[in-house]
C-alpha cells in the first residue's frame, strides 16, 4: 500500500482528482479502499447495494482514460448516490418495500452526467421511504450486511439520527465512506442531513439539475445536489451534475453549464448577509443559536456585513409545504399499483382488492399518511381551501424573499432548529418531524438554492448547520461565501471518533 | 333558428365531445411510436410505461396541430395554457393519472357550420384540449385474467367539446361528419374511425321545448356514424319513455350495443369518480407566441367552406354542388382539376356527383382510388363539349376507362366508333332519304304535330346508327321542311 492510500478516505474530492490525474492514485487502488471501509462500517446503515465487480470495472475504465489522457474531470473519484436515483448496476428501491430489488433500465441524468466526467459509483444510499422524512427512520429497506430495514445512524452520535431524507448520503460522507455523495431536497432534505452530520450540501436552483431518473417525490420541489465535506467539492460536483436536459425533463431550466469552482476565491469585502429574524425565534435551541452566531462574527471578520432582513411568512411554509409536497406525491405514487413493476401482492380477489393490498403492504406508514393528506387536499370541495390557497401563499413567500434580495445578497441562519435527535426519540411524532423543518422549508418552496455549511458544534458535540439562501442561479456566490468561511474555520474537516 | 323537430312533443337536446387522434408520429409526451397495429407493449418506452424517474416533455406536432385546428374552426387560441392530472386507477393508465388540460385548454371557442338538407346549422364549440391516451384492456384471451397493452398510451388526442347546439340526431351526425371532414382535410388526424382515430361521445337529453335543459346521458364511444345515429336514436326514445312512465333520468355513461341497437349504463352518478385535478408540476404552462400562430395560419390549407364559396363564385356552381364536391379534399382537387382542364365546371361537376360517385359508391373506394384520372375525366369530357360524341357514346367510353378497357379518351372514342357524324353533306343525305321514305310524319308536322317531328328525327338517328349530332339533326330537318 502506498502512503498515500493508508489514509486517502481523508482527501477531498479536489485532492483525490489530482492525485488520480497526476496517477499517484489508481482509481482501482481508490475504489477498493473505500469499498473496504463500506464494509468495515456497515453498521451505520448507510449503504443499501454495492456491486464490486460494477465499481471495480468502472475504476479500470477511469485508469485506462487517465492512462489515455482523455480522462474527465472526476475521472477515479468514487462517488455514492442516494437510493432515490435510479440506476442500471445498483438496485433502486426509494427505500420502500414497494421498490425492493428493482432495477431500472436506464440511468438518471444526474448519475450520466457524473459518470461521465468520470466519477466511479461505490453503491446506494439508504434514504426514506420515497425521500419523505427527516431523520432517515422511515425506512423499508435493509441495508447492506443487515437483515431487516434500521434507521441510519449518525457517526458523531451513532444513537442518533443522521436527519434526512439524504440521511445515507450525509452519513457515509462524514464516516469518510465515500468523498461525496448526491443527494436530493424537496423541503430540506440535503441541508437538513448535511448540519447534522457536519458535512456540506447544496441544494441548487429548482431545475438547475435535471430530474429525469430521480424517483418522484414532490415534482414542483424535487431537487438533486451534491453532499461532500467542504463547499469546494460541492463546486466540483455541482459543476458535473448541472445542464439543461430537455430531451427528458421539461422543467430543467435552460441555464449553462457553469464552473462553480471558478468563484470560489472570490472576496467577501462589502457582501450582505441577510439575517431573517423570523429563523432566529423562540424555537431555535440555543446550541445552534449560539453556533451561527459565532459563524456570522466569523463573516464580519471576512469583511461581510449582516443585515437584519424579515422573512414574514416563514412559519406558513410548514402548513403549505405540508400540502402541495402530499398533494404532488399523492399523485406521483399512484403508479405504484402493482401492475408494471415493484411489489404485487400474492393473493387478491380481484383488481381492487389487489390494489388495496399491493399499496397497503407495499407503502410504509409516513408514505400512507402523504398519500392521504394529500388526497384529501386536492379532492372536490377541498381543493380551493387547501391546495389553491397553499401555491397562492407559496407565491407570497417568493415574493418575500425577492423584497430581502433587495437589501442582501445572500441570506444566511440555522439549517436546523435543533441538533441531531435520538434514534426513535420523535418517531411516533410526525407533526415533531415536520416543525423541524421550518428553516430548510422557505428556500424550497421558492426554489432558491440552500445550502448548509459546518458553523461548529452544538450540546453532546453534534454538528451544526449554518444555512445560506442565494438568489436565483445564484450558487457561485454561495459555494465562494461557503468556501470562504472554510478557509477561515475547520468544522468540515474533522471526523467523528471511530471513523 | 328554425323552429326545433320534436320528437313525440320532446324536444332533443345534443352536444358533443370527440377524441381526434392527432396526426404525430411520436406521443404525446415521450418518442414511441403511434403507429397502429404493432404487437402488443411493443410502443411503449419507459415514459409510457411510467417506470420511476421518467418524466414527460411535450411533442410540439402535437401543439402544433391544435393550433391548426383551433384556427380553421375560428377559435382563441391560448397563449398560456396548463396541463392537469387526472388521477383514477386503472391498469391500462400506467401513471395512475392521465395529463390533459382542465381549467385553461390550448383551443378556446370556435364554431363549426354546414348543412343539413338545405338548411344552415351552426354548431358552437366551448374548447379543444390536448390529452394523452390511455393504453388498452384486452379482456378476451386471457382466461381469468385481463391483457394490458400500452402501445395507445400516450397517444396525443385533442378533445373537441362542443356547446349542446344539436337538436335532432340528424344534425349531430351531420356535425360529426362535418367536424371529421375538417380534421383530415387540414391533416391533423387520419379519421379513420374503425381505428378509434376519431371517436365521440354524445351527452343526449330531452325536454318539453322552452324548458329546462333534462338530465343528460353520455353515450360513450361511438366509432361510426351509422352507430351514431341509431345509439342517439334510440337513447331518445328510450329517454322519453322513462319520462312518460314517470321515471326521473339519472346522469350516466352509457355504451351502445350495435348488436342490439340498444344502449346501457356502464356507471351512474353516484359512481362517478373524483379526478383530483390539478395542475401538472412536471410541465410548465404551454405559452405559444403569437408569431407561432401566425405561421400556422399562413400555411393552414384553404378550408372546405371557403373552398365551396369559391366553387360557387368561380365556377358558378350551384351551392349545392359546391358542397358536395367539398367532402373531401381529395375530391375538391379532382373536381377542380377536371374542371381547370376541360373549362366546363358544371359538367364536370354532374359527372362527378353522378358517374363518378356511383361507381365509386359501388366499388367502395375512395376518389383516390378512381381508375380514372381527372385528366382522363376532362378529356372525355372535352370531347362531349366540342359534339364529337355524344353524352351516351360518353359513358361508353367513361366504362371502358373504368374497366381499364382503353386510357385514352380519343383512341377509345376511334375502337368504338363513336365520333358523331359531323359530315353535314352524308347527314344531309339520311335526312333527305327519311324524309322520302317517311311522307306521312312530314305531312303531320307541316299539320301542326309536333309528334311526328320527333319521329323523324328519331328515323334520322337510328339510320345514322346513333353517330349523328340529334341538335343539328334537328336543325337540318327543321330546315329541310321549312
Amino acid at each position: 500500500m502506498t502512503q498515500a492510500s493508508t489514509d486517502l478516505h481523508q482527501l477531498s474530492v479536489a485532492e483525490l482528482a489530482r492525485q488520480l490525474r497526476a496517477r499517484k492514485l489508481s482509481a482501482v487502488e481508490t475504489a477498493q479502499h473505500f469499498l473496504t471501509r463500506i464494509r468495515r462500517h456497515e453498521a451505520l446503515g448507510a449503504f443499501v447495494d454495492v456491486n464490486e465487480e460494477t465499481t471495480l470495472a468502472q475504476a479500470r475504465a477511469a485508469d485506462a482514460a487517465l492512462a489515455a489522457g482523455s480522462a474527465g474531470l472526476l475521472a477515479g473519484v468514487p462517488i455514492a448516490h442516494k437510493d432515490i436515483f435510479v440506476t442500471k448496476d445498483f438496485v433502486t428501491t426509494a427505500g420502500s418495500r414497494m421498490l425492493a430489488g428493482y432495477r431500472s433500465p436506464f440511468d438518471a441524468t444526474v448519475v450520466t452526467r457524473l459518470a461521465a466526467q468520470g466519477a466511479v459509483t461505490l453503491g446506494k444510499l439508504s434514504c426514506d421511504e420515497f425521500a419523505m422524512g427527516s431523520a432517515n427512520e422511515n425506512v423499508a429497506v435493509p441495508a447492506i450486511g443487515h437483515s431487516a430495514p434500521e434507521p441510519v445512524r449518525n457517526p458523531w452520535d451513532t444513537s442518533r439520527i443522521p436527519g434526512g431524507s439524504s440521511g445515507g448520503s450525509a452519513a457515509a460522507v462524514a464516516a469518510r465512506l465515500a468523498p461525496a455523495a448526491s443527494g436530493t431536497d424537496t423541503g430540506g432534505s440535503i441541508r437538513q442531513p448535511a448540519s447534522f452530520c457536519g458535512i456540506t450540501g447544496i441544494k441548487p436552483t429548482y431545475g438547475r439539475a435535471s430530474r429525469y431518473g430521480m424517483v418522484a417525490y414532490a415534482s414542483s420541489l424535487d431537487q438533486a445536489g451534491p453532499m461532500a465535506r467542504s463547499a469546494e467539492d460541492c463546486a466540483l460536483l455541482l459543476s458535473a451534475m448541472c445542464g439543461p436536459d430537455p430531451d427528458h425533463d421539461s422543467t430543467s431550466l435552460d441555464a449553462p453549464t457553469e464552473d462553480f469552482t471558478r468563484s470560489l476565491n472570490d472576496k467577501l469585502d462589502g457582501l450582505r448577509i441577510g439575517i431573517p429574524k423570523e429563523f432566529f425565534g423562540e424555537g431555535l435551541a440555543a446550541d445552534v443559536r449560539a453556533a451561527v452566531d459565532a459563524a456570522l462574527k466569523e463573516y464580519e471578520k471576512l469583511g461581510a456585513r449582516l443585515v437584519p432582513i424579515s422573512l414574514p411568512r416563514t412559519e406558513l411554509s410548514i402548513p403549505v409545504y405540508y400540502i402541495i409536497a402530499p398533494a404532488e406525491a399523492s399523485s406521483n405514487l399512484s403508479r405504484f399499483d402493482g401492475v408494471k413493476f415493484g411489489h404485487r401482492t400474492k393473493d387478491y380477489t380481484d383488481l381492487l382488492d389487489m390494489y388495496k393490498k399491493t399499496r397497503t403492504e407495499g407503502f410504509g406508514d409516513e408514505v400512507k399518511r402523504r398519500i392521504m393528506i394529500g388526497t384529501y387536499v386536492l379532492s372536490h370541495g377541498y381543493y380551493d381551501a387547501y391546495y389553491l390557497q397553499a401555491q397562492k401563499i407559496r407565491r407570497m413567500i417568493s415574493d418575500d424573499f425577492q423584497q430581502a434580495f433587495q437589501q442582501c445578497d445572500v441570506i444566511a441562519g440555522p439549517a436546523a432548529p435543533t441538533v441531531a435527535w435520538k434514534i426513535g426519540e420523535k418517531a411516533d411524532d410526525p407533526v415533531a418531524n415536520y416543525l423541524a423543518d421550518i428553516f430548510t422549508l422557505p428556500a424550497s418552496l421558492a426554489g432558491l438554492p440552500g445550502m448548509s455549511v459546518p458553523a461548529g458544534f452544538g450540546a453532546n458535540d453534534m454538528p451544526v448547520g449554518l444555512q445560506l439562501i442565494g438568489n436565483y442561479l445564484q450558487e457561485g456566490k454561495l459555494l465562494s461565501v461557503a468556501h470562504q468561511l472554510q478557509q477561515a474555520t475547520d468544522f468540515h474537516l474533522r471526523t467523528p471518533g471511530g471513523f | 333558428m328554425s323552429t326545433p323537430k320534436l320528437v313525440q312533443g320532446y324536444e332533443v337536446v345534443i352536444g358533443f365531445e370527440t377524441h381526434a387522434q392527432l396526426s404525430t408520429n411520436s406521443k404525446i409526451f415521450s418518442r414511441a411510436s403511434v403507429a397502429f397495429g404493432a404487437k402488443p407493449n411493443t410502443q411503449a418506452c419507459a415514459v409510457d410505461l411510467a417506470l420511476p424517474g421518467t418524466l414527460p416533455v411535450m411533442n410540439q406536432g402535437a401543439v402544433e396541430r391544435a393550433i391548426q385546428f383551433g384556427l380553421a374552426i375560428g377559435s382563441h387560441i391560448a397563449p398560456k395554457s396548463i396541463f392537469a392530472r387526472k388521477n383514477y386507477f386503472y391498469p391500462d393508465l400506467p401513471k395512475g393519472y392521465q395529463i390533459s388540460q382542465f381549467e385553461i385548454p390550448v383551443v378556446q371557442g370556435g364554431e363549426v357550420s354546414f348543412f343539413l338538407g338545405d338548411e344552415k346549422k351552426t354548431v358552437r364549440l366551448v374548447r379543444a384540449h390536448l390529452e394523452e391516451d390511455a393504453g388498452k384492456s384486452l379482456h378476451e384471451d386471457f382466461i381469468g385474467q385481463s391483457g394490458i397493452d400500452l402501445n395507445r398510451a400516450g397517444t396525443p388526442l385533442l378533445e373537441i367539446v362542443t356547446e349542446p347546439d344539436m337538436r335532432s340526431s340528424e344534425e349531430a351526425v351531420a356535425y360529426a361528419k362535418e367536424l371529421h371532414k375538417i380534421v383530415t382535410w387540414i391533416g391533423i388526424c387520419d379519421g379513420n374511425m374503425q381505428e378509434g382515430s376519431f371517436r365521440c361521445d354524445a351527452n343526449v337529453s330531452v325536454r318539453k321545448p322552452g324548458g329546462e335543459l333534462g338530465t343528460r346521458r353520455e353515450i360513450k364511444n361511438l366509432n361510426s356514424f351509422k352507430f351514431m345515429q341509431q345509439a342517439i336514436d334510440y337513447e331518445v326514445r328510450w329517454q322519453i319513455e322513462q319520462i312518460e312512465d314517470g321515471h326521473a333520468i339519472q346522469q350516466a355513461t352509457v355504451l351502445f350495443d350495435p348488436d342490439t341497437g340498444e344502449t346501457r349504463a356502464m356507471r351512474t352518478k353516484e359512481d362517478a369518480a373524483d379526478y383530483r385535478y390539478f395542475p401538472d408540476p412536471d410541465l410548465p404552462p404551454l405559452v405559444i407566441a403569437s408569431d407561432w400562430i401566425e405561421r400556422v395560419r399562413s400555411e393552414l390549407p384553404e378550408l372546405p367552406r371557403a373552398m365551396a364559396q369559391r366553387f360557387v363564385a368561380d365556377y358558378g356552381l350551384p351551392e349545392y354542388d359546391a358542397t358536395t364536391l367539398t367532402q373531401s379534399k381529395a375530391m375538391a382537387t379532382y373536381f377542380e382539376t377536371t374542371a381547370q382542364a376541360c373549362k366546363q365546371a358544371k359538367l364536370a361537376s354532374n359527372w362527378i356527383m353522378g358517374e363518378v360517385s356511383r361507381r365509386l359508391n359501388a366499388g367502395e373506394i375512395g376518389i383516390e382510388q378512381a381508375p380514372v384520372s381527372a385528366a382522363q375525366l376532362a378529356a372525355l369530357i372535352t370531347r362531349i363539349a366540342d359534339g364529337t360524341i355524344s353524352n351516351n357514346a360518353g359513358r361508353q367510353v367513361f366504362d371502358a376507362l373504368w374497366s381499364g378497357e382503353g386510357t385514352d379518351v380519343d383512341a377509345l372514342i376511334e375502337v368504338k366508333g363513336l365520333k358523331q357524324m359531323s359530315d353535314s353533306g352524308a347527314l344531309e343525305k339520311i335526312i333527305d332519304e327519311v324524309i322520302a321514305a317517311n311522307p306521312d310524319n312530314v305531312a303531320q308536322f307541316k299539320a301542326g304535330k309536333d309528334k311526328a317531328f320527333n319521329a323523324l328525327v328519331g328515323q334520322v338517328m337510328k339510320a345514322s346508327k346513333g353517330k349523328a349530332n340529334p341538335q343539328q339533326v334537328n336543325d337540318l330537318l327543321r330546315s329541310k321542311l321549312g
